[in-house]
């Protein structure tokens, strides 16, 4: 389930934000392609973009090519200044490093790096090329850069479980999520398997699954840079592209079918989980226990679990709600019939002021 | 059809004019002409872009069909002439575009339905925020209502989705510089729907599109209906499969009510059907067969029921046809000297305690 930052940010996280951006004005730009799959054509798209910018009179070199490319990739290349990596040779083996002091000395406004994923020789200035790339950001230096989804490292897993294989060089993805542009390039599984001949490769199956982990991923790193930016502009977060859903939890609460339910709902929308409860004063031994058991099984479930204070339950439900940007809200059918002819239960509440999410009721365990 | 079997649906989703799909897919069009394809452009919008301008060359091109109306000239896609040509692949821009008054078919989507009946594969276009079930989520978000839509259903049919992206910082940059639109109409756009925050919120929602077409592809196949068991069978629907009710008025919120159900049905594969209970000496007739129209349009079962209880008539039904989840809109509140009167919602929630029951938000800004 995607992760997500908290939504109230602190004045710690407001200044480390304010912080990231002063640091950003001098710092250069990192676009990053991504790509699901090898030969989708990322490496095609970043270098010509690098075309364009050259054309628009951006002063642009090349700083690492991969060897093998495709013949369209090799025409693009030919427009371009080169600054070649230093090749190393260590323990038998020839690695090709980044030519960082040539590059600071030339200091050109865009480097251009394909293969981001790669680990530097024992005893290199970084471990990992990354690190470089973060060197030549801090010059102020642009860089347009390449990844494929099975070198991000928190990816590595789900990929692995889909290829059964791990490729050996990784990216952090917080890298990932904090570059100034991200940009999927995404072609269907046919046309891959046309191009590459269909031999050797994953079959479409397991290429549509890469595809929809690319998809997600640079979905939730563009909520996430959405949000940021909306609170940076003080504007109120709106109600947004992803699912957010609240499970409401008391004792009494059929709160199994719900959180379940919750969890069909969050995982199929690839929306987020959140699960609330109220404190309330002089809760009775066994009902203490049975919320217990319904928060546990909320964190199983992946849920974010929130505790809520305020003497009126509906308007801590409500005020949490709308804060959370929540877009669903599950609620128990309350067992009580009304007491007087002219009193509102809290579901009653909650629906009249329910203006910007859906409110789902749900059986209470005795009636199923 | 005899025989021959349905073309092949291409669609390049992007998140915004000016992405670059129109671009993408006249790429795929000159390389499939490269291999001999037999290829033409059915309908191709240039908008004054030199890039996309000059990929049209070498490619026949199909003339527009001229349509006279309030006096006006209007040129549309000439569906008949390509029919007549019968190529292999048609390139077909702006899936979304709404047909002058007095065409063939009010939508291209129609349009090129038709094609497709003909065995002609279609390349075509479309920005995320003309699906229908998006509509009221871009509404949210950018607080502009779009009025051309598509049914989720076109582009659920498509053999192939592919997400044409590009940042949103690319995107002004391309608009300033005056790629996308004229000057002053980009300099509108940026202030209004083009702002950053749209634009996020966009190519996000066009990204979990993309990825929800993808899963959708994944799911396996689904077993047929048993034989003679006619639309939907009630007395026996699959083990833990949902069916989802929605309850339809003549109220305009109604439409709002319509695509969230329909939107949650299709995530969750569950059956989707809607009912309109008529009271005797009910008004508004107009409005209710419009949305059981709209409704009929997503591919929704409908239903209208004669009674005189309405929450009674929804509870009994919503029993009688196996359902696990009722749709309502709010109720208005009653009348002052009614206000202790419970509302239908209310009453169908005291009625209907052994069912889950949603109650969509009018999402009022």
């Amino acid at each position: 389930m995607a992760a997500r930052p908290e939504h109230k940010p602190s004045p710690e996280e407001l200044l480390r934000r304010v912080q990231n951006a002063e640091r950003r004005e001098r710092r250069g730009r990192l676009k990053v392609f991504l790509g699901y799959a090898s030969r989708v054509g990322k490496t095609y798209r970043m270098f010509d973009e690098g075309r364009r910018r050259k054309q628009r009179g951006q002063d642009v070199v090349v700083g690492l090519v991969q060897a093998a490319n495709e013949p369209d990739v090799q025409e693009l290349l030919s427009c371009f200044e080169m600054i070649p990596p230093i090749q190393e040779r260590h323990g038998g083996q020839t690695y090709e490093v980044i030519d960082l002091p040539t590059l600071f000395r030339r200091h050109p406004a865009v480097c251009l790096i394909d293969e981001l994923a790669y680990d530097n020789p024992p005893g290199s200035r970084n471990p990992q090329r990354w690190q470089d790339v973060e060197d030549l950001l801090d010059r102020g230096i642009a860089v347009i850069t390449a990844v494929n989804l099975q070198h991000i490292r928190e990816q590595q897993l789900d990929v692995e479980r889909l290829t059964g294989k791990r490729a050996a060089y990784s990216v952090p993805e917080a890298f990932l999520r904090e570059a100034d542009e991200i940009e999927v390039v995404d072609v269907a599984p046919e046309s891959l398997l046309d191009r590459t001949g269909g031999t050797n490769r994953p079959d479409s199956r397991v290429l549509a699954e890469l595809r929809e982990l690319a998809l997600l991923l640079a979905a939730d790193v563009v909520d996430r840079q959405l949000v940021e930016y909306l609170e940076m502009h003080g504007v109120v977060a709106r109600w947004g592209a992803q699912e957010r859903i609240l499970v409401c939890l008391t004792p009494r609460s059929n709160a199994v079918a719900m959180l379940r339910s919750g969890h069909r709902n969050a995982l199929r929308f690839h929306g987020a989980l959140l699960a609330a409860y109220v404190e309330q004063p002089g809760l009775r031994a066994e009902d203490r226990a049975r919320l217990e058991q319904h928060l546990a099984l909320a964190r199983e479930l992946g849920a974010e679990v929130h505790s809520l204070r305020g003497s009126d339950f509906v308007e801590s439900i409500l005020d949490f709600a709308n804060e959370q940007r929540i877009t669903q809200l599950f609620l128990g059918h309350t067992g009580q019939e009304r007491r007087f002819w002219f009193s509102r239960s809290p579901i009653d509440r909650v629906i009249e002021a329910a203006e910007n999410f859906d409110v789902r009721l749900f059986p209470r365990p005795e009636s199923k | 059809m005899s025989g021959a079997a349905r073309g092949k649906l291409k669609l390049y989703l992007g998140y915004a004019a000016g992405v670059g799909k129109t671009y993408r897919m006249l790429i795929e069009a000159q390389d499939l002409k490269r291999q001999g394809v037999d290829i033409v452009i059915g309908y191709f919008e240039p908008h004054g872009r030199k890039e996309t301008i000059a990929l049209t060359e070498g490619l026949e091109t199909i003339p527009r069909r001229m349509v006279l109306y309030n006096g006006a000239r209007f040129e549309e896609m000439d569906t008949d002439a390509i029919l007549r040509r019968h190529p292999a692949v048609a390139v077909v821009d702006e899936f979304a575009h709404t047909n002058v008054p007095g065409s063939p078919r009010l939508k291209r989507w129609q349009d090129v339905q038709v094609l497709l009946d003909a065995s002609i594969d279609v390349l075509t276009t479309v920005n995320v925020q003309h699906l229908e079930s998006l509509n009221d989520q871009v509404y949210d978000a950018t607080g502009v209502r779009v009025r051309e839509t598509v049914p989720d259903w076109v582009v659920d049919e498509a053999d192939e989705v592919v997400l044409i992206d590009l940042t949103t910082r690319a995107l002004r940059n391309r608009l300033e510089r005056g790629v996308v639109y004229a000057p002053e109409k980009a300099r509108h756009a940026m202030e209004n729907f083009f702002n950053e925050a749209n634009l996020s919120a966009l190519r996000e929602m066009a990204m979990r599109h993309a990825a929800h077409e993808v899963e959708e592809k994944l799911r396996p196949i689904q077993a047929p209906a048993p034989a003679g068991g006619g639309v939907a069978a009630p007395e026996n629907p699959p083990r833990g499969s949902e069916r989802i009710l929605i309850c339809l008025t003549g109220r305009p919120s109604s439409a709002v009510l319509i695509r969230r159900g329909k939107r949650v049905a299709d995530y969750l594969q569950a059956d989707c059907l809607a009912i309109h209970v008529a009271q005797p000496h009910e008004t508004g007739a107009d409005a209710v067969e419009r949305h059981l129209s709209f409704a009929r349009n997503l591919r929704i079962e409908t239903h209208i029921v004669h009674a005189a209880d309405v929450p009674r008539a929804i509870a009994d039904f919503a029993r009688a046809q196996r359902i696990t989840q009722i749709f309502m809109g709010r109720s208005l509140p009653p009348p002052m000297w009614q206000r202790f009167r419970e509302t239908v919602v209310q009453q169908v929630v005291r009625q209907a305690k052994d069912m889950q029951i949603t109650i969509v938000a009018e999402r009022r800004k």
